[in-house]
């Protein structure tokens, strides 16, 4: 199978563009580069479907000049979804923004504490309330019973 | 049978409502099953006492040949006398023990009768699964009831505890179970027992896995720990789970399959061994108990490493003791641990130091006591007593060699083990009756109320049996025979409380003269108890385990959750980078020729160019409205590039899609800061650059590697002829959609569903409806009032009026009413010609969502709900729904989910008319594709506006009113 040099550059570039993007903290670059990734991803399906053809429209007797309707039909459902995709997070940047003031995606605070806690070579908070005393408490009675027996 | 066990199951359920109806006569209501049960266990006597067994089969999940088998034969038997009996005496007693409105009794109830049902699902389960899955019952509500109290620490970090040790053990033997299926070829027990597997290293594995789970459920040595702990729960509890079930759960199956695989390697030296430490660890830490129910706890752990050597052993007479001993254990370890209740109840304190003149406040309760303590002990003429003997004779047979695979030092090993052991448990028992019951010198006698003597009965009738059976022995040698039976080894020992002056005898009053010696001399014998260290026990090691979970849970969270979205990213990408990149240069540098074409259409070239411009432009742009432009134009190529390559749907769809985001994505923008906020440049940012690079060349390497990959034919060459002889419509593509492929369109119309509910709740907050608007709906001011007007003068919107005049546009206004009606009548030819020409259910959707859109950005948010006066919520449900029924209606006429039918209908003036069913499934579509895009313009559009109106006159921004809210709400 032949493969069309310009698509395969251009799915290269926008997927390229598009992780770079995504990479950076604010969400509306964060979505930019979404659309140019799910763009380059839409041309991939290009690549995969062969050489081009006819408009699958079928009449009978051009089903071998056809381009593959299978990819095209994966596209369309991809490039509807990126639609809802696109608008959710949409909607979540302008959340962030109403919030904070700024549309950055921040460090999850939870995160920041067990990595401490990882540095300080320390136990959770749950495992704290529930390990350490207890079993204490039931040797001491036996110690208790010890002393005990020798005031006797 | 099955009945029975379903009967405890179903009580557990109907325990709350009892509870709230009865109070604490719950338990008494209760009863009445594990009674029932005992009955029919009764009436099975005569089937089981002649060598039979009662069965039921029923299949349970064919595919894995798993079945529902129960059977009961005598051991089974014996099992379910003491599971249902002890049950039921302990349920009755727990009437007085617990009150009307103790906290927590519903859960209490319920769990201990799910608890005595699945003990007796376990006893009775003949098939290796099921008894698994009874005995993961068993963990579960021996958790529930350990942890009775949640908010002690002790009850929570007990079951905790339980729970762990026992379900480690659980998940061992189901593997050695599966195992020891395979290689039998079968999961009913009855019938490995009947044709037990060649002895090879995968059954010797399975065995000795299976082995794991029950010392670890019976709390042997080093698994014991678990159980002192649980005597946190209630002390009914600890009465039942400690005679006669759970610790019992991993003795029983033991005892089951001693009888093929005892002389497996390994199975001694790993039974006896840990049998007889256990008996000799538990009994040595009971000696110097202060708390009377953690020495009966540790004196549990003693007697099941007692029982364990004896069922291990796997002979006749090991077997005939094994069961007496069983038996007698049950007896004797529910009244002690029942009367240890009624003196706690009574007095309000087990402390044996604080304990002093109670046995003459509770006489009846004392001697029944002192009857159980003195079967432990293994004093004439109890049950206890009659079991030892004939365990002397069991273990001094192993002393001769003769049985296979113990030699006789380790036979003499045991023989001193047991005796020491035996030894430890008439101290204890000593230590047990003085402390709970005598008068102590220089004590004051504790305040006893009086104990009502229904309190007592269980008890006292448990009491009794153990003197009874003590008198019974050739009847129960009789019976106990039949499982005896099935062992080899000689045959002439029988159960009696006289086999005449024999080297038992002797042993049997040696233990009790050693038992006495360690209760005189009980203060030197705490002492020399507590110089050995806490530190050293398996429970530290168990601690120790726990902790080094809990630091590598968070050493392995902090290494790779770092709670930075883009560091995850870069984490994916990498591997991205590194598999199929690395393979796709491994594949370039093999040279398999890769077939390359400059441009299929010299378009294309073009478009490449200016995508790759546009691309790199917006990345590197600090405008937002720059960037999402930019990005539209690479939309807009892309769509180009289908049109060229064959596809006029998709080419279509792009377009219409990238005309949405464009307009949804300035509806945003609009309240956003115009540019990004400020960063320094950082090194980070050429990670960013190479990361973005590399990625980018994988890909390419990616695309050319696998077109030129390719070895079959493409599946969708028959596309064509299926989407029409089956779809019955010429545009394949949308035949895909609605029919070849439509459970997937089906799913994505559900994502939007999703996305626009999603969408609507980040924005609206509160509530999922908008609240339609209309104009005629906006109140007059006061000063104002409406004269009718003569007809016939409309407007041409009437949305606008509500705009501020510097905010419209007359022209606008005008061509959006005469093209409206027009874009939506193009939408419906989209939608029905999508059958056999380009367009479909998604097209025509976005194509009436952007009339809409027009009708908004002409006239505001009060034109749009003029134009569509209807909740977006309801038009996305009402397609999902019609998406659905499409795809289930053919179910009713006979046919598949989803398949298309087709009919042709004559009407006068249109001629003759194809009707398809699947265009019934590109409406839905079509709906729930206007409901988003009309959800997004309410959102994004009416929504916000409403915000920067609010903003205006109020003069604060959004964010402070948040902040604002939030904290009011707080």
């Amino acid at each position: 199978m032949t493969v069309s040099l310009p698509l395969v550059v251009t799915a290269a570039v926008l997927v390229g563009t598009g992780v770079y993007l995504m990479l950076e903290r604010s969400l509306t670059r964060v979505l930019v580069g979404l659309v140019l990734l799910s763009n380059g991803v839409n041309v991939c399906f290009l690549v995969a479907a062969g050489r081009p053809g006819d408009a699958p429209l079928y009449d009978g007797s051009n089903a071998e000049t056809m381009a593959d309707p299978l990819p095209q039909a994966l596209v369309l459902t991809a490039i509807v979804i990126t639609l809802g995709t696109t608008a959710f997070l949409l909607a979540m940047a302008h959340r962030s923004w109403q919030l904070n003031g700024n549309d950055d995606v921040q460090d999850d605070i939870e995160d920041a504490a067990i990595r401490r806690l990882a540095l300080a070579d320390d136990v959770s908070e749950g495992y704290e309330a529930e390990g350490e005393d207890q079993p204490a408490e039931r040797h001491d009675e036996d110690r208790g019973e010890t002393r005990e027996e020798e005031r006797r | 049978m099955l009945a029975f066990v379903l009967a405890h199951l179903l009580a557990a359920a109907a325990a709350p409502v009892l509870v709230r109806r009865v109070g604490r006569w719950t338990f008494a209501v209760l009863a009445v099953v594990p009674a029932l049960t005992l009955v029919w266990a009764l009436t099975a006597t005569g089937t089981v006492l002649d060598g039979g067994a009662v069965t039921t089969v029923i299949d349970w999940v064919p595919a894995i040949g798993m079945e529902i088998a129960l059977s009961m034969g005598l051991l089974q038997w014996v099992m379910v006398l003491v599971v249902a009996g002890i049950g039921a005496l302990v349920l009755a007693y727990c009437s007085w023990y617990f009150h009307t409105g103790d906290d927590g009794l519903v859960a209490f109830s319920s769990a201990f009768m799910g608890f005595v049902g699945a003990m007796l699902g376990l006893v009775l389960a003949d098939d290796l699964l099921l008894l698994y899955v009874f005995w993961e019952l068993t963990t579960v509500f021996s958790y529930l009831l350990i942890g009775f109290d949640p908010l002690k620490r002790a009850n929570r970090l007990a079951a905790m505890e339980a729970l762990i040790v026992t379900t480690l053990g659980g998940l061992t033997m189901l593997v050695g179970m599966l195992l020891l299926g395979r290689e039998s070829g079968t999961y009913r027990i009855s019938d490995i027992l009947a044709n037990p597997p060649e002895t090879s290293a995968t059954v010797v594995v399975a065995v000795l896995l299976v082995l794991v789970g029950a010392l670890s459920k019976s709390a042997l040595f080093p698994f014991q720990f678990w159980l002192p702990g649980a005597m946190a729960a209630p002390t009914p509890v600890s009465a039942y789970l400690h005679a006669a079930s759970m610790v019992k759960a991993g003795v029983y199956l033991v005892a089951l399959l001693a009888p093929v695989f005892a002389t497996v390697p390994g199975w001694h030296l790993v039974v006896l061994t840990l049998g007889t430490l256990t008996m000799l660890l538990g009994g040595w830490r009971a000696l110097r108990q202060v708390d009377i129910k953690l020495l009966l706890a540790y004196g549990t752990v003693s007697q099941l490493g007692f029982l364990m050597v004896l069922f291990g052993i796997g002979t006749w007479t090991a077997a005939l003791a094994g069961l007496a001993m069983l038996v007698a254990h049950a007896l004797f370890k529910a009244t002690l641990f029942l009367t240890v209740g009624i003196v706690d109840h009574q007095t309000g304190t087990r402390d044996l130091r604080e304990l002093s003149g109670v046995g003459r406040a509770m006489p009846v309760v004392a001697v029944a006591a002192t009857l159980a303590g003195a079967s432990m002990a293994g004093v004439p003429p109890l049950l206890g007593f009659v079991g030892k003997e004939t365990v002397w004779a069991a273990v001094l047979e192993l002393t001769e060699g003769e049985v296979a695979g113990i030699p006789p030092y380790a036979g003499w090993l045991v023989v001193v083990g047991l005796m020491v052991g035996s030894a430890f448990t008439a101290g204890y028992t000593a230590r047990f009756l003085w402390g709970a019951f005598w008068t102590k010198p220089g004590v004051e006698a504790t305040p006893v109320a009086p104990v009502p003597p229904p309190f007592a009965a269980a008890p006292v009738l448990l009491a009794a049996l153990s003197l009874v059976l003590g008198f019974a022995g050739y009847p129960l040698t009789d019976a106990f025979g039949l499982y005896a039976g099935t062992l080899p080894g000689p045959t002439e020992e029988y159960l009696a409380l006289w086999h005449g002056l024999e080297l038992p005898l002797l042993l049997s009053a040696l233990t009790l003269a050693g038992g006495a010696a360690l209760f005189v001399a009980r203060s030197a014998v705490c002492r020399a108890g507590g110089l050995v260290s806490d530190h050293l026990s398996a429970e530290a090691a168990y601690r120790g385990a726990m902790r080094l979970l809990d630091r590598a849970a968070i050493e392995t969270t902090g290494a790779f959750q770092r709670g930075s979205v883009s560091g995850y990213l870069a984490v994916i990408l990498v591997v991205v980078l590194v598999l199929p990149g690395g393979a796709t240069v491994l594949a370039l540098s093999a040279g398999d020729g890769v077939d390359v074409v400059m441009w299929d259409r010299p378009a294309q070239v073009v478009l490449a160019v200016v995508m790759v411009v546009a691309a790199v432009v917006a990345a590197r742009s600090r405008r937002r409205l720059r960037a999402v432009t930019l990005a539209g134009v690479t939309g807009y190529g892309v769509a180009l590039l289908f049109l060229i390559h064959g596809g006029p749907d998709i080419a279509i769809t792009q377009v219409l899609v990238e005309t949405v985001s464009l307009v949804v994505f300035v509806l945003v923008l609009r309240r956003l800061p115009p540019f990004f906020s400020d960063r320094p440049l950082s090194r980070s940012r050429y990670w960013r650059m190479a990361l973005g690079a590399g990625v980018g060349l994988a890909v390419a390497g990616f695309l050319l590697v696998a077109a030129n990959a390719r070895s079959s034919t493409p599946i969708s060459e028959a596309f064509a002829e299926a989407a029409y002889d089956f779809g019955y419509g010429r545009n394949v593509v949308n035949i895909t959609l609605v029919d070849i492929r439509a459970w997937d369109t089906l799913g994505e119309i559900a994502v939007l569903v999703a996305a626009a509910t999603g969408v609507a709740s980040l924005i609206f907050l509160d509530s999922r409806t908008s609240g339609i608007r209309r104009v005629r709906d906006i109140p007059y001011p006061s000063d104002v009032t409406k004269l009718p007007a003569s007809g016939g003068r409309r407007v041409w919107l009437p949305g606008p009026r509500t705009l501020s005049p510097d905010r419209r546009s007359i022209i606008f206004e005008v061509v959006t009413r005469l093209v409206f009606h027009t874009i939506m009548v193009f939408s419906v030819y989209l939608l029905i010609a999508g059958h056999n020409l380009p367009g479909g259910g998604f097209a025509g959707g976005i194509v009436a969502g952007l009339a809409l859109m027009v009708r908004y950005l002409a006239g505001g948010r009060y034109e749009l709900d003029e134009a569509a006066p209807v909740d977006a919520g309801k038009l996305i449900g009402t397609g999902l729904f019609i998406g659905a029924l499409a795809s289930l209606l053919p179910l009713l006429l006979g046919g598949e989910v989803q398949r298309t039918y087709d009919t042709y209908l004559t009407l006068p003036g249109l001629g003759e008319i194809h009707l398809v069913s699947s265009v019934v499934f590109d409406i839905g579509v079509y709906l729930v594709v206007i409901g988003l895009v009309l959800d997004l313009l309410r959102t994004f559009g009416s929504r916000l506006d409403r915000h920067i109106l609010r903003e205006e006159r109020g003069g604060d921004t959004g964010a402070e009113r948040e902040n604002r809210d939030r904290r009011a709400f707080r």
